[in-house]
């Protein structure tokens, strides 16, 4: 079909089911299908040009400014190599989707952006993490992670009460100080921006694991916030809750990305889809593809990605 | 078109459900009826010979109980009513639970800490779980008898008394308190072990992940986290210590009253001797030097009281330990 036998009709194909007046019975008493009639298409079919001839990785207009970036990053455990030097760039002002089969690094790669890959002691890495500028290794792994902060799949709020586990996360190490007062504003605050300040605000002493499944990962996000960290990482920050706290916490995320930087670890590619502003395909520790989520969802480059994005594997 | 023959259910029965739904043993081969037998007896037994414990202690106990056995003190006589009570061993007994709490509970808690959250040497880590067997497997003479061998040493002449020429008795609450933290470490330790090891790695990370060292975790995530289970290792350690009597035996100096030694107030009846509850009905059973069973009762019934009040403490913390924490408490036996 050449350019100019296209018209401006979209090209018609439909298979039509037989209906029940089009049964017929041939003589010898088997049932025969009337033939297709038309065939109609919603738009022209586009062709797709052979991976070989694109380059996947595109370099795509980002919103704020930069806050992680990462240089040809390799992790390995023991001779297994997870993740295949990678190279990202993470804004704020945007969230991230690491999207990609069971098994493919991603959820390595965002441990290892707050060195939380570093508790494992078969671990080890190449390449380079920044920071704002600043090599993440270099930092104490403390003052990284008040930067730096992790939400993760499963709820888990310390046995504490709402406010103190809060004020955990800005009180030093284990010190009890600052007192109560002087913290309260901050505790509230950060339940505000959680969006979980109006559920618990009669009484913000009740011991947290009495919460529900959504309001604890709520919670779990204000803590994490709390310290006003640049960036936050979430690793399937909803696959263990209910659909109704699932639309909540997404749209919290696409609160918080005005002043972090997001990346969201998610199995789910539909709430990628819903969430993220880039995705980031991953496939056996290797980045295959980023770019916005509209390129890479609905014009990916790579073959691999438009399998996975269209459910031919994962 | 199916392919399947149509289907249509049969007749309709009942569906039974309850205690008839099982076969009836009359239907089973005759060893499995014997062997269901044997389990309905052994049940029934161990019920009849609880039962039995506590009723016939408390008929005898209860007949000769009375208040004033409780707050009098023993005192030399040769009739029943002169002898006084049973003050000083309860009192006794006390103190050795409060000694040996005290000394058990940081070295338990400290090497479950250390052996849940580090643990690295690995060689090291399973030498102390070996240790900690040993000392849980090693019968409580032999630890009386280490602990005599022990206090008798010239070095640890101040926890007890000194005779003229020399010679440390090594019989003290101290010693005694001091095996006594040998008994309760035990379990104590295989408590707060198994807590810890049930806490989810994703709460210690979560602690990580917000920029608090191992020992801000451990402090304020996960220790409070395993209260219920440090409790209940406490509870089942204060049981082993309130029912020896062989350490009470060979380490209190057996006095039926505090001996207290020195002049210091209160170190002078940690470093002195007396006697438990153990001991105090040992010394009046028909095998022991006095003749009065009756106190013996008396006294076997309080000390059973005391038995149950911690296992319905146990049972207690452990329920409560589900609810406010979340996370489930052990209730572990060593």
């Amino acid at each position: 079909m050449s350019p100019e036998t296209m018209t401006a009709e979209p090209f018609s194909f439909s298979a039509d089911r037989p209906r029940d007046q089009d049964r017929a019975l041939a003589p010898d008493g088997r049932e025969t299908v009337p033939p297709i009639k038309t065939i109609v298409l919603d738009r022209l079919p586009v062709p797709v040009a052979a991976p070989s001839e694109r380059e996947a990785v595109r370099a795509a207009a980002s919103s704020g400014p930069e806050r992680l970036r990462l240089e040809g990053v390799s992790i390995s455990y023991g001779p297994k190599e997870a993740v295949k030097s990678v190279s990202l760039s993470i804004h704020q002002g945007e969230v991230l989707a690491l999207i990609g089969p069971s098994g493919c690094g991603k959820t390595t790669l965002l441990r290892t952006l707050n060195r939380l890959t570093e508790l494992t002691p078969s671990a080890s890495r190449a390449g380079r993490i920044m920071l704002d500028g600043e090599d993440i290794h270099e930092l104490a792994d403390t003052t990284l992670r008040s930067r730096v902060a992790m939400v993760f799949q499963q709820p888990n709020p310390f046995p504490m009460s709402i406010f103190d586990n809060v004020a955990f996360a800005l009180r030093e190490q284990s010190r009890k100080r600052p007192r109560r007062r002087e913290l309260e504003p901050q505790v509230i605050d950060a339940l505000q921006r959680a969006g979980l300040y109006e559920e618990v605000r009669d009484d913000l002493d009740r011991p947290a694991l009495r919460l529900s499944g959504g309001q604890q990962q709520r919670l779990c996000i204000a803590r994490a916030i709390a310290p006003r960290p640049e960036v936050l990482l979430m690793d399937e920050p909803c696959s263990a809750l209910d659909p109704i706290s699932t639309n909540t916490v997404e749209k919290l995320i696409g609160e918080l990305r005005r002043e972090l930087a997001v990346v969201v670890v998610t199995h789910n590619l539909a709430q990628a889809h819903r969430v993220a502003d880039k995705v980031a395909f991953m496939y056996l520790g290797d980045l295959v593809e980023y770019g916005s989520t509209a390129e890479v969802f609905d014009e990916p480059r790579a073959t691999r990605t438009r399998d996975y994005v269209s459910g031919a594997f994962g | 078109m199916s392919a399947l023959a149509p289907y249509s259910p049969g007749p309709e029965r009942p569906m039974q459900t309850g205690p008839g739904r099982r076969s009836s043993p009359m239907s089973w081969r005759w060893g499995d009826r014997l062997a269901l037998a044997f389990a309905w007896t052994a049940g029934i037994g161990l019920c009849l010979i609880a039962a039995a414990i506590v009723i016939y202690m408390g008929y005898r106990g209860v007949e000769y109980l009375r208040p004033s056995l409780l707050v009098s003190r023993p005192s030399a006589g040769t009739s029943q009513n002169a002898t006084g009570g049973f003050l000083d061993p309860l009192l006794g007994t006390a103190l050795l639970t409060l000694i040996g709490v005290l000394l058990a509970v940081p070295l338990a808690v400290g090497s479950a800490v250390w052996i849940a959250e580090y643990g690295r040497p690995t060689w090291l880590a399973r030498a102390v779980e070996s240790s900690i067997e040993i000392v849980a497997g090693t019968p409580d003479i032999v630890i009386a008898i280490f602990g005599l061998a022990i206090f008798q040493l010239s070095l640890f002449a101040p926890f007890s008394f000194t005779a003229e020429h020399g010679g440390v008795f090594g019989r003290s609450f101290i010693a005694a308190g001091a095996m006594m933290s040998l008994i309760a470490l035990p379990p104590l330790f295989t408590a707060t072990r198994d807590g810890l090891q049930a806490v989810p790695a994703h709460m210690r990370e979560a602690a990580f992940a917000l920029g608090k060292t191992r020992i801000a975790t451990i402090r304020r995530v996960l220790l409070p986290s395993v209260r219920s289970n440090i409790a209940t290792g406490v509870t089942l350690g204060v049981s082993r210590i309130i029912g020896d009597t062989a350490i009470v035996v060979l380490l209190l100096g057996e006095t039926l009253r505090f001996g207290p030694q020195g002049s210091v107030p209160a170190i002078n009846i940690l470093r002195g001797t007396g006697a438990s509850l153990t001991s105090y009905i040992y010394d009046n059973s028909p095998a022991g030097e006095g003749a009065a069973p009756q106190k013996a009762y008396a006294a076997a019934f309080v000390l059973i009281v005391f038995v149950l009040l911690l296992n319905l403490i146990v049972q207690r913390i452990g329920r409560s330990g589900t609810d406010s924490t979340g996370l489930t408490a052990v209730g572990g036996v060593v």
